[in-house]
This record gives structure tokens, sequence and C-alpha cells, in this order.
């Protein structure tokens, strides 16, 4: 199999990689760049585990070709802090107690993220329906709807 | 044991987890995040049959195949005879798991693994699959727990025998088990009623559908010593199962315990971590296997489906007069549905005189069942209280009131066996009566419903210890991994007992030969479990402070008193001493006898039993059957919340799956005995949008066998909601659904028919 | 497999129709990745169209809309003219997955994925659009409802890709509804849906109608017996009762693990109700 070079930007930074071109964006980032943050609990874009920004928009990075991100900006969940200081979403929902066993937890940030860079007040209904791609079958979504609504507040107020 | 009075510093505070920034930043390792230099990919081949004799396994072309560095299948893994099958007294069929795990003679589902692999790439390995031929004399199938039942059914089992039968029957059947439990007499009590209802449901087979496939990696070395990492329910319960199934000794490997995508009780068995160290065993490099969402769904989980008969009869002020129920679960491949479980919660919220119930456990041709939060209880409630709903109807009386006219309080005695101690039933159908959701007003076509629900909880086996650094910080060490935020708990619990803050305290999950056993993070037992390892561990570490000060002070450790995190005199009689700090102590520990170190290991009993009442309000679209959750309150002892935030997330959690089994999840399995709905997308667990925000109440009974009167609160919260959820939907339609899920089409059926 | 990204059409139809082998044309892929990964196609050329800018934009062309098939459905719900236009167009592409999904879905990919579920399909042919499709022999035009032929198929030649869909100019007091029926609130595959594209005349009385279902049949329909009843009408009970009538009546569905005859076809008339309701609002408001 011949792999596929790639040039592309990983949270900011550029990064290389050679993929088979079967390869998916989540196989690239996991497997090859050791990004394990994204993870895989469908591989058929209904559970939202995986999600990434790419070119600004969240997309499930299983549905994704490595071969595609060339010459794309690739968001992930390692990039959402900075530095030592946590975004207000990772505090709100560590704060908040937002995740139990916290395997959906970097898609539904990515996701959240998303959703408050274009809407910085959402209504509950417009999380719900912005998040219904991302499962969690611990918290019943109480908590995580919860803190999104108020990292958006908070965000406002600054 | 005494209660301690409840002034606590850290107990029943909200602090952030310590695992918390890792698992916000991506950087907490999960078990498909591992990888080891030189690994293989291992996978599994599986049946396409739900029942078949397996004639032949050809495995030599795949073995053949360039990158392939090992095949296995049963005939590499000792057969373990019918009398050696358990280990002690514990529950577990090693038998079945390893005829589980790699089919033996026969395959008894779809998705049965028959064989597997371990090569240099997954596209390696995937070609050596395909290699693999396996000639297959299909045998009839047989899905359904009723069709399993007669007498023409398939046989799966040749050597199963109905249990609990008298005389014991002479021809094998799919039927595992009948088990009983009475108490009074049931003819006498429906001879006295007033009124009698009588009613049969059916349910389908649910997974627990935790987000995070399962995976593994093993190593094995050249003298045979292996490490194992892998997200499970209990690393010591995949430790024994791969030292039994496999024939090795404990002592030649270690299990690490990664952080767990959630488990819900489908992480307690064992499926790749025996197979992938048997093959880094053949292979002698690390194997890692990760399984396909659709691997998940066919081979692993999920919980029974069931057919049940209600019958209660009540007088007319509202007393139960007998009660009746026959539960018949699926088990799936192999004996060990919860029957029993459900059996024995069904009516445990109440107190009844006259109770029979009667419980099957029946095999056919579907993936082993495994545990899923509250195992069976959630069955039986759903028959259970929709009858009992139905009886308050007809007798005119308020649910809440009819239960609360019943319910079960310290003395009662339970069908199952038990006479009660302190119980929180009555508080906990109280606060829920006395909620503001209970009054509130309803709109059109909405229905409101309530149910009660009852879960044992669990105690068991724990080892902690509490190692004090000489800075004066902790570390605290058990063994029951972390699904939920029990980290946080232990710390709280250790920070208590201690005196010194919350953040000066580090909890680890070690791997099994970092501490002693644990028993597995199930049947709610952890925070009541380890947390009792844990506050003994601590106090044992308060004993040695007192020690230590009594040292540096050259008094008696009598006159030592151990408060708010300093060592003080006892009285001024034992000195004049300005108090030691835990850390002042600490630095000192190399003068005064060595490090400072607790430990405790127990075998703890008096997990106490947890209630819960859920209220729910739905609106059904008569024109579709579709229906909408659109209020639900949740009420539930805790005995005592030590992190309220995670027992109001287990609370949401367990309704929100209940919901999910109430309305639209089910296994479908096509007239060809295979699974057709393997994935998320048919499989329809709910989303965000599905649902309204889930109000909790905690109620506070504390139990009195635990130092801060812990009850376990996982489960009991997945009971109620089926039942509620029905009841809802028979006050806003007039329609008592007797089949869950209450997917639209059926709904719809049900409402035209006006049944 | 081959990846390839071209910068213009007829480098794509080159690649696809000199290709040996299974070819795929790769748009949002949010289809191809799940076969892909599952084994279930195994194509030697996937041809990523996402690079064609022609394929890649909303124009209003000729009182209408030229709308390239790689447009996402995230696109679609982001351009204001086109919602306030074709509102139905909108929130049947809007309908087809998560956020997620939305970011990367096409409409040329949902159309030609040929499903009998397909979201956006209806409300295109109720709308009456039309799509360009190029080939090797060149260019030309189809109504959106002669694309698929059935569960996966299309007319599509080797080489051939669609291109753009093109939407009428709408005339005054016109608008459409797209409704589907789920289990959930999101996140599934239609049981049935409904498209309904009205015109009332001054009178408030439907003066044109154009419907189609999914999921009813082996492919898309468009059912020219449930606008019927509607035209003329003042779209009231009688007359929609006639329409949901006429729906059940082009009912040829199939049971499955999503729902059964019976089912699709008592929810084919609810949702052709429903939505010719909504369609009738719209237009009154002079959207």
């Amino acid at each position: 199999m011949i792999k596929d070079h790639v040039s592309t930007t990983i949270n900011g930074e550029p990064v290389e990689f050679l993929c088979d071109p079967r390869q998916t964006l989540l196989d690239v980032l996991r497997d090859e760049l050791n990004l394990t943050g994204s993870k895989e609990g469908c591989s058929s874009g209904d559970c939202g585990a995986c999600s990434v920004m790419l070119d600004g928009r969240v997309v499930c990075s299983c549905l994704v070709l490595g071969a595609e991100a060339e010459g794309r900006e690739v968001e992930t969940i390692e990039g959402m802090a900075q530095g030592e200081t946590l975004h207000p979403l990772q505090r709100v929902f560590l704060e908040e107690a937002a995740l139990q066993c916290g395997i959906c937890t970097p898609g539904f940030l990515v996701a959240a993220k998303a959703l408050l860079d274009r809407n910085p007040d959402p209504t509950e209904t417009e999380v719900r329906y912005w998040l219904a791609g991302n499962l969690c079958r611990c918290t019943g979504y109480d908590k995580i709807v919860r803190s999104v609504l108020d990292a958006a507040a908070e965000m406002r107020g600054k | 044991m005494d209660i301690e009075a409840p002034s606590y510093k850290w107990v029943g505070t909200r602090p952030v987890r310590p695992d918390g920034i890792d698992k916000v930043t991506g950087r907490a390792m999960f078990g498909a995040d591992f990888s080891l230099p030189d690994m293989l990919t291992g996978k599994i081949l599986r049946s396409p049959h739900p029942h078949a004799r397996l004639v032949s396994i050809d495995v030599s072309k795949a073995a053949a195949l360039r990158g392939v560095k090992a095949v296995a299948t049963a005939a590499d893994i000792p057969e373990i005879p019918v009398d050696n099958a358990f280990v002690g007294d514990a529950p577990t069929n090693f038998r079945h798991w390893s005829s589980n795990v790699l089919a033996r003679e026969k395959v008894l589902y779809d998705g049965h693994a028959v064989a597997a692999v371990a090569a240099t790439s997954p596209a390696i390995a995937d070609a050596a699959l395909a290699l693999i031929e396996v000639d297959y004399e299909v045998l009839p199938h047989v899905i359904d727990v009723k069709d399993a039942m007669r007498d023409d059914a398939p046989v799966l089992h040749d050597d199963l025998f109905t249990a609990g039968v008298e005389p014991k029957p002479d021809k094998p059947s799919n039927v595992a088990k009948r088990v009983e439990f009475t108490l009074g007499n049931t003819e006498a009590g429906f001879a006295e009623a007033d009124v009698v209802v009588e009613r049969a449901f059916r349910t389908k087979a649910v997974h627990q559908g935790y987000i995070e496939p399962h995976a593994v990696i093993a190593n094995t070395a050249e003298d045979g010593q292996s490490q194992v990492w892998c997200p499970s329910q209990g690393h010591f319960m995949i430790r024994a199962a791969c030292a039994k199934l496999l024939g090795i000794e404990i002592s030649q490997f270690r299990v690490f315990p990664a952080e767990i995508g959630g488990g819900f009780g489908g992480k307690i068995n064992p499926y790749l971590e025996p197979v992938a160290l048997l093959l880094s065993r053949k292979s002698g490099r690390p194997v890692k296997m990760v399984m396909t969402r659709a691997e998940v769904f066919r081979a692993t989980g999920p919980t029974s489906g069931a057919a049940l008969t209600v019958k209660i009869g009540a007088l007319k002020d509202g007393r139960i007069a007998a009660a009746e129920a026959t539960l018949t679960f699926e088990a799936g491949a192999f004996p060990g549905s919860p029957v029993g479980a459900g059996c024995m919660t069904g009516f445990a919220p109440y107190d009844i005189t006259n109770v029979k119930i009667v419980g099957y456990d029946v095999v056919s041709n579907r993936p082993k069942c495994c545990a899923y939060r509250a195992p069976g209880a959630p069955i039986a409630a759903y028959g259970i209280e929709s009858v009992l709903d139905e009886i308050a109807q007809r007798l005119d009386l308020d649910p809440i009131d009819f239960r609360l006219k019943n319910a079960a309080k310290e003395g009662t005695k339970a069908a199952y066996g038990p006479q009660f101690g302190k119980i929180g039933c009555i508080e906990t159908l109280t606060a829920a009566k006395d909620h503001p959701h209970y009054g509130a007003p309803l709109g059109p076509n909405q229905g409101r419903g309530v149910a009660a629900g009852f879960w044992f909880n669990f105690a068991g086996q724990a080892s902690a210890a509490v190692n004090v650094n000489e800075d004066g910080t902790a570390i605290v060490t058990y063994g029951n991994p972390d699904i939920g935020g029990t980290r946080a708990s232990m710390a709280q619990i250790a920070a208590e007992v201690l005196g010194i803050d919350y953040d000066k305290i580090r909890p680890i999950v070690a791997d099994t030969s970092s501490i002693g056993f644990n028993d597995i993070t199930a049947g709610s037992k952890t925070t009541f479990t380890a947390g009792l390892a844990v506050h003994e561990a601590a106090k044992d570490v308060v004993g040695q402070l007192r020690e230590r000060a009594a040292k540096m002070w050259d008094i008696s450790v009598d006159a030592v008193v151990w408060e708010n995190g300093v060592a003080r005199p006892a009285s001024s009689n034992a000195g004049d001493f300005d108090p030691l700090a835990l850390a002042d102590i600490a630095a000192m520990a190399g003068k005064t006898g060595g490090p400072i170190s607790g430990h405790a290991s127990l075998a703890a009993t008096g997990a106490g039993p947890t209630f819960a009442a859920h209220i729910c309000d739905v609106e059904v679209d008569q024109d579709t059957g579709r229906i909408t959750v659109v209020r639900y309150t949740a009420v539930q002892d805790a005995g005592r919340a030590i992190h309220p935030s995670y027992v109001e997330g287990q609370m949401q959690g367990g309704v929100v799956q209940g919901i999910g089994w109430a309305l639209n999840e089910e296994y479908i399995y096509g007239s060809d005995g295979r699974l057709q709905n393997p994935g998320f997308l048919d499989y329809r667990i709910p989303v965000a949008s599905d649902l309204p925000m889930i109000d909790t109440v905690i109620v506070e009974v504390p139990n009195p066998n635990h130092p801060y009167g812990v009850r376990g609160v996982g489960e009991v919260p997945i009971v109620p909601p089926m039942a509620a959820v029905t009841n809802a939907v028979a006050s806003a339609t007039g329609v008592r659904m007797t089949e869950l899920p209450m997917s639209p089409p059926r709904l719809l059926a049900a409402l035209e028919n006006g049944s | 497999m081959r990846y390839e990204a071209p910068r213009a059409i007829e480098e794509a139809v080159a690649l696809l129709a000199d290709a040996e082998g299974d070819a795929h044309v790769l748009a949002g892929g949010t289809d191809l990745l799940v076969l892909l990964r599952a084994g279930l196609v195994t194509p030697a050329l996937v041809v990523d169209i996402k690079h064609i800018e022609e394929m890649c934009e909303i124009a209003q062309a000729d009182g209408g809309f030229r709308i390239g098939a790689a447009v996402t459905g995230a696109e679609f719900g982001e351009h204001a003219e086109l919602k306030r236009a074709w509102p139905g167009v909108v929130e049947a592409m809007e309908l087809v997955g998560s956020t997620q999904i939305q970011g990367r879905a096409t409409a040329g990919g949902n159309l030609c994925n040929a499903s009998p579920a397909a979201d956006c399909v209806p409300a295109m042919i109720a709308a009456g659009a039309t799509c360009t499709i190029a080939g090797p022999a060149g260019r030309r035009e189809m109504a959106v409802e002669d694309i698929a032929t059935g569960p996966g198929e299309t007319v599509l030649g080797k080489g051939e890709i669609v291109v753009d869909f093109l939407l009428p100019p709408r005339p005054p007091r016109s608008a459409d509804a797209y409704l589907r029926l789920i289990p959930r609130t999101e996140m599934d595959i239609a049981v049935v849906g409904a498209g309904v594209n009205l015109t009332l005349d001054d009178d408030g009385l439907c003066k044109d109608a154009r419907v189609a279902l999914c999921a009813i049949a082996p492919r898309v329909l468009r059912v020219a017996e449930v606008a019927d009843a509607l035209i003329g009408s003042a779209i009231d009970d009688a007359a929609l009762e006639l329409a949901a009538a006429a729906a059940r009546a082009a009912c040829q569905p199939i049971d499955d693990k999503r729902g059964t005859v019976e089912y699709r076809t008592k929810i084919a008339g609810v949702l052709v109700r429903r939505a010719a309701l909504i369609a009738k609002q719209r237009a009154g408001n002079g959207s």
C-alpha cells in the first residue's frame, strides 16, 4: 500500500504525516500522532466521541479520511486548554460534575465550544439539539447541558 | 456502629474530582489509548450463525499468511470440567465463560467468538480472519424466551437440566433454573381482596450501551510473566478469569486498570482479555485488541428480555392482600440471567403478608447476558409497579398514598428473606409526594406516572492503603476502578478522617499486584465498601500519628488525641505541648519509626438497602404514537451523600437509561437469528434533545452500618423509570402498555386498539 | 485505494471514467466512510470533490438558486436568502444527521446515495428541483425525482457526477415544508418523510402544489394525487383528509427494524397533513 503524504495544521502547529488512504483522520490522530484524546465509540458517526474541528466546523473525525486533512486546520481536545489554563467549558464541566466515566467528555467539549464560538447565548433547547450527536450514557445529559449554559453565561460576563 | 454526627468538613461537599483535569483535556488513558512498541493487532472471527456445531476449524492458511504471528481457538485453552466450573462460593461458572470467550463444539449466537488472530497490522489481521475455514453444521435456533421453553425447542446444552424442580428432570432443557420465594398464603390473601388485577408483560433485551468499546493490551515476557492493561469493572475479576480460563497462576501476571469508559455491569465478564493474553503468550509480543461497536452489541452485554405475569389483590382501604409474580428471563446462550434478583426486589418496597414469586432462567441463541445496573430489578418493577398503578386507579387512591399505605419499614419481613433494619422507603415516598412536581398542572395530551424501586446494594471484599508522604500529603490506594467519580469520594473520606485538606490527598486505583484483593465495582458497593476500607486505613494512620506524637512528646499514646488534623494532649494533665499537625509528624517519621502507612482489608457487610420514588410526565402525540418525557423527578435515599453531585449524576444517568429502555431500546433479531441493529443508529439510546432536565431529591436516612451512613446509590435509579413512564402514558391516553419498548409503532397500534 | 482531490469537474469526471475497478465519489463521506469501515465497499479510487469550487457554492441565478452538490447541510442553514425562499428544502437538509454530520454531509451525497429514506430528496422533488450531471459526454440536466431508481441505485453512468441543484424562481405566496418522523428527536433515519411545496392565489386557495414522500417505497416518490387533492382547495380539513388518503394510497413500504408497513402508511398521511399546514401558513405569511 502506497501511503499519502499529508501536510496539515493541528492545534495551530504544522504537522506532516504519512497515512494509508483508507485511514480516517481519527486513525491518524490516535495511531500515527498519539493524540488519543479523541475517542472511537462507534466508527460510524453516531456517537460524537471523535469530534474535532476541521476548518472551523465540528465533525466526526471517524468520517473524515486522513488524506482530507491536507492543507486544512484541525483542532482537537488536546488544543483546548491554553497552557495550564483550562477553557471555561473544561473548568465548568469539572466544577459541576458534568462527567462520570469521561469517555464522551472530549467530544462534548469540542462540540460545545463550537456552539459557543458561534452562539454565545444559546437556549437549553439549542444546546440539546446541537449536542444530540454526542452520546453520553452516564449522566443523562442534565449536568452537561447545565455546564454548557453556565459556561456560556460566564463567558458572556467577561 | 455509631453514626458520626453530621458536622463534616468534606463529606457532603462537592470538590472537583482528582482525575478531572485528565478527563477534560484528553490526557486520561482509556482502554484503547495504550500502545506498546512492537505491538500486534488481535482480532476475532465471529459466528454468523445463531446455532451451529463446529465440525472443524482450519486455521492453517491464516497462520501461514505473512505478518500473522498467532492464531488461537478453543483448542488452545483448557476445557474446564463441569465439577470444576466454580471457584469457592462465587457464582461465576468459569466453564461457561470459557466457552463464551472462544466457542467449543458449538456456536450459540450470532457473534459468538470462534477463533482469534494476532498480526502485524489491522489489515493483515482482517485478511487472516478471512482465511480461517470453519465448517459449521447449522442447527435450528431459538431466540424468544417463550419459544425456548417449549418442549420442541432446539436444546442449546445437552448437559443442562432444570435446577430447582423435583424430581430432577431426566431430559435436558433450556430452562436452567426455577426459583421461588414465598411468604404467607397468597390464595387466602386473594380470597379476601376487593380488587384483583392480573397482567402479562414483555420486555426486550437491552444493552448497557457504554460509549467505550472493550479493549485490552496483553504483553508476555519470555519467563511467562504477563501484564494486561484493560478497562473493566474489576481488574481482580479479570485476573481471576484469565488465570482460570488459561490455567495459569495468578502470580504470573498483573492487571492494570485503564480508565473505564462506562460499564453499568457490562464490563464485569471477560471477553477479549483472556484471548489477548493467550495470543500474546503464543506470539511473544504485545497484543492489542479493540472491539468494534458491532462486536460490542453482538457479543457482549445485554441484559435479559423477559416475559412476566403479575397478580396483585388489594382491600378497599388500600392494603395489599396478596401479590404474585412469575418472571421468565432470557439468560442468553448460557445460564445466569438476573431472574433471582428480579424476584427478590420486585415486591421489596412493600410490606405484604402474602407473596409468591417464581422465576425461570432460560437460555436461547442470544449473547450471554451480563449484569446491567440493578440486574433484574427494573424488569420486575416494570410489571409490578404498573399493576399497582392500575389498582390505585381502580380503588380511586392517590398512587403515592397507596404505596405509602403498604410501604416497607424497619422490621418489615421481605419475601426474599431478611427483615429490614433502618430503611428510607417511607421518607422517599413522602418526599416525592411533597415535591412541587407532583401537584403541578398538566398540559393537553400529557399524563403523570409514579413508580417506586428497591435495590439491595452489595458489600464485599476491599483492601486499601493510606500512605502519608514526608511533606504531609497522603496517597490513598484502593483497588476498585473509578467509573463515575469514586476517587473523589475516597479522597473526601480520607480527608475527613485525617483532618487534612482534600487537595492534599491523591487517590490512586492500584493494579492487582499493588494492593490486596478487591471485589468488582458493581452492585452499588464501591463508595460503601472501598470507602469503608479507606476509612479504616485512614483510622489506622490516625492511630500511628498519635503514636508518633506520643513518642515525640514522650507521653503515653492514650494521652494523645487527634482532632481537626492535629495531635493534641488529651488534657492538661498529659502535658503542655503545642499541637502537631500531620505535616509536622510526617516530617519526623524517619526518626519516630519510619514511614506512616495505614492499611485495611475487610469483607464488609451491612450495605443498607435503598429505595427510590420517581415522578414522570409525558406528552403523547396521539397521531403518531411518539412519547416525549417532558418532566422527571427522581427521589432516592442515599443514606449519606459523600459527593452529592455524583449521587445526582448517578440518579440522572440511571433515569435516562430507564427512559431509553421504556421508549426505544431493543435488540431486534431477524428470522435468521441475526442481530439487525448492532450500532448506535438503530439501537436507539436517548440523545440530549430527547430529554428534559432530570430533577433529583436526595433523601438521607443514614445506614447504621456505615460510619457516615452511606448507602449504595448507583443502581436503584434505573428501577422505577420503565413503570413511571408506562404509568404516565396510561394517565395521558388511558392505554396501559404491557410491552416494552413503547416505540411509536407499538403505542400507535395500542392507541387504535384502545387496549 | 487511491485518493484524489481534483480542482475541476472535468478532471473528476476523467478520473472516474478512466478508473479501473470500483471508483467512488467522496463528498461529505458520511455514508461512504461508514461503508468503507465496515468493509462493505473496497474502492480502488476515491475522488474527493470538495476542492471543486463550482460544487461548493450557493448562487442566486435566474431568480432561483444554484446549489453545488458538495454544499453541506450546515451551509444550507447559514444561507439566509435560501432559507427565506426554500425553508422546506433547508429544514430537510438540516435534518440529515447531527451537528457533526451537518458539517460534512452534502445534498449531492444524500441524492446519489439513493436511500429511500433520504431527507433532502423529497423536499428537492417537491421544490421542482433539477440537477446538472457532468460526465464523459458533457453535461445534461435532469429532474431530481428521476435520479434514484431504487435503493442504492441511480441513473448515473460511469464517470458521471451530480454537479449542482437548480431551484426555480419563487412565485409570490409560495412556501415549502418538510417533516419526518423518527423515534427519537435526532440521529435516526426517517421512518417516513414528507415534503410539500405550495403556491397560494390571492384568495388563499392552493394554486399549485408538489408533494413527495420518502421511506414509503424503494425510492423517494413524487405523489401527484396528493398535490391534486390540495390544488384548488383552501387547504382545509376536507382537502387535507383527501391529501392524507392519497398519501396513504401511494405508499408501498416495507416492514423493517425502523417501521412497519401499517405504521409507515398511517404516518405518511399524518405528515402530509401537517407539512401542508406549515407550508400554507408560511405561504400565507408571504415568505
